[in-house]
């Protein structure tokens, strides 16, 4: 039986009319990666500050390593380690002063902090920067301070809400392979995203996530295989289609067809949904050349999480976005 | 209990390296006194020979003491509010930390700053020939009073960084707060020449008691019955702000 680290059931929370929880209920497992994937606004800090005992929810029960967050707050918070979405470091101490005084807040010995010190800074690769001021580092090496911040106390659970906003390719990179060593030391790894590609090289299970309710819950890889059809990117020249009209119109067009399934517009790209690519491509072709719209580039693919969440949840990931964010 | 001692120091601890590394945070509070001492307490000098018959700058000593002590505290909170604002106080509450030490460590940082500034206005008094009639001993004396005043204010403040939206609502509270507390003391003039509703307020501003019991310390000698005055004033004004911060605080950090 596998043990489970975090469990949460039908948890709601509203604020005043807006029900950022709606229910969701999850499990997991010792020693996995959890991905609560999902636009801004889906809900995701709300569950993290539940979580994290900042929040109380309006009703359901969670369960950290078995403790009961709501009932036994003091107990949970020293079986997590939490990263907010912001940055909190503080600019005016020095890497080494930061680490120790997280180190104090979560009751290391003495004899025990500069070693764990030591050890953390050797995962987040900070060595040579302990007496740096925080004010002169740059974004992402903050941000792997702060990371390591929530590491010294050696939890058992790491709740990381979107770790990698807003850093840069490599720093991005560098934040993965730490969060893979965590997994690798058996810790329980609980993170929140807004990138389907962190999602899809991370977790061992994904919940989708929408407007407070969880769409649906596996492996990535299954819930991709579990979708059939194809998805086929065609771009035009966006010199030609100023106002996105040609665009419209082949939207238009195309979703008359019996094989395409539904449509996404993005810019100068549009996404169509077919049941296969072999027969669709032809049709599709046909239509654009009948229309007289040059197209730039056609590719197609099997589906990724981007049309997991459309089949689940309905709309598009990409437009919640734009609104929202 | 150890536990808690740890957390404390270590969050004293943070606020002494912010005052470390930026020692002109404190040059901020400290504008308003100093340009009282140098200039106003000269610019009256003669003014006041007359009527109070000596030195107005050692006259003002007290008054801005007491100033320095109330903008000081006053302002305490403001950290503990940018934490709020930026997300670092809801990380420190999912710590397993006790809310008191937040508290109780940015209290005991604002009130060693207010040590220090204190130390500073009286070198600088010192400077310009201010001696204070009861010598050492009231230095020691003027900056316990000092402590005293100080701790009630440092409650005001640490309840306003958590009641108040956001620090821009602060400031303007930080910027109408300091001249009518101090003008309605007896700060600049003796209270018998303020007009009868002024007398009133002043009456219940802890600030007249701190002030009539530091300026009895730089201009005469000990007096007793007005320093026990004073403490049980302050005393009463302390015990009041620590019983309502408590129910004000818990509230808002649980
Ligand atoms: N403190 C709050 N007060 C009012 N509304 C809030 C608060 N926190 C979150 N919300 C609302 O709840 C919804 C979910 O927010 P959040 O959990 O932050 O989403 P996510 O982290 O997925 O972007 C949003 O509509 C948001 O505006
Ligand atoms: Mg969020």
């Amino acid at each position: 039986m596998p043990e489970i680290m975090i469990r949460a059931e039908k948890l709601r929370k509203k604020y005043g009319q807006i029900a950022a929880l709606d229910g969701i209920s999850l499990e997991v497992e010792r020693g996995t990666i959890f991905g609560l994937l999902g636009p801004n606004g889906a809900g995701k800090t709300t569950a993290v500050k539940i979580l994290t005992t900042l929040v109380r929810p309006d009703e359901g029960k969670v369960e950290v390593a078995g403790t009961d967050v709501v009932g036994d707050p003091v107990r949970a918070r020293r079986l997590i380690g939490y990263v907010p979405q912001e940055l909190t470091v503080d600019p005016y101490l020095t890497v080494r002063e930061h680490l120790r005084y997280y180190a104090d807040l979560y009751h290391l010995s003495p004899a025990l902090k500069d070693s764990t010190i030591r050890e953390v800074v050797a995962l987040v690769a900070l060595a040579g920067y302990e007496d740096r001021r925080v004010r002169h580092l740059s974004g992402g090496t903050k941000k792997k301070l702060d990371l390591a911040c929530g590491l010294l106390h050696r939890p058992p659970v790491i709740i990381l809400d979107e770790p990698s906003l807003g850093l840069d390719v490599q720093v991005r990179r560098d934040v993965w392979s730490y969060i893979l060593r965590l997994k690798e030391q058996r810790t329980t790894v609980f993170l929140c995203t807004n990138y389907m590609d962190e999602a899809e090289r991370l977790c061992d299970v994904v919940s989708i996530i929408d407007h407070g309710r969880i769409a649906v819950t596996g492996a990535p890889a299954s819930l991709r295989s579990q979708l059939k059809g194809d998805v086929i990117s065609l771009r035009i020249a966006s010199s030609e289609d100023a106002q996105g009209g040609n665009l419209k119109t082949l939207e238009k067009s195309l979703s008359g067809l019996a094989i395409v399934q539904g449509t996404v517009r993005d810019g100068t790209e549009l996404k169509i949904y077919v049941d296969s690519n072999e027969i669709a491509l032809p049709q599709i072709l046909q239509s654009t050349a009948s229309l007289s719209i040059p197209i730039r580039s056609i590719t197609y693919s099997r589906p990724g999480l981007d049309e997991v969440f459309l089949h689940y949840t309905g709309h598009p990931f990409a437009e919640e976005r734009e609104k929202d964010g | 209990m150890a536990e808690f001692a740890q957390e404390t120091r270590a969050q004293l601890v943070r606020w002494l390296l912010h005052l470390k590394r930026e020692p002109f945070n404190m040059a901020f509070n400290l504008v308003n006194p100093v340009i009282l001492l140098i200039f106003m307490g000269g610019a009256f000098q003669g003014l006041a020979q007359d009527s109070l018959g000596g030195d107005y700058r050692t006259y003002l000593l007290p008054g801005i003491l007491a100033l320095t002590v109330f903008g000081n505290s006053m302002a305490g909170g403001i950290p503990l509010l940018f934490d709020r604002e930026n997300g670092v106080l809801l990380r420190l509450m999912s710590a397993p930390i006790s809310r008191a030490s937040i508290l109780v460590g940015r209290f005991l940082a604002v009130n060693i700053n207010t040590m220090l500034q204190c130390l500073i206005i009286l070198g600088l008094g010192f400077v310009f020939g201010i001696r204070i009639a009861t010598g050492l001993g009231g230095v020691l004396a003027l900056l316990l009073i000092g402590l005293l005043l100080g701790f009630g204010v440092t409650v005001i403040s640490l309840i306003l960084a958590f009641i108040l939206e956001n620090h821009g609502d602060f400031f303007a509270v930080l910027g109408i707060s300091a001249l009518p507390a101090s003008f309605l003391s007896s700060a600049f003039v003796p209270l018998d020449s303020l007009p009868m509703w002024m007398r009133v307020i002043a009456w219940v501003n802890p600030m007249t008691y701190t002030i009539d019991a530091m300026r009895s310390l730089v201009l005469s000698g000990w007096n007793g019955p007005l320093l026990i005055e004073m403490a049980i004033a302050l005393l009463v004004f302390d015990t009041a702000m620590f019983w309502f911060g408590g129910r004000v605080l818990r509230r808002h950090l649980a």
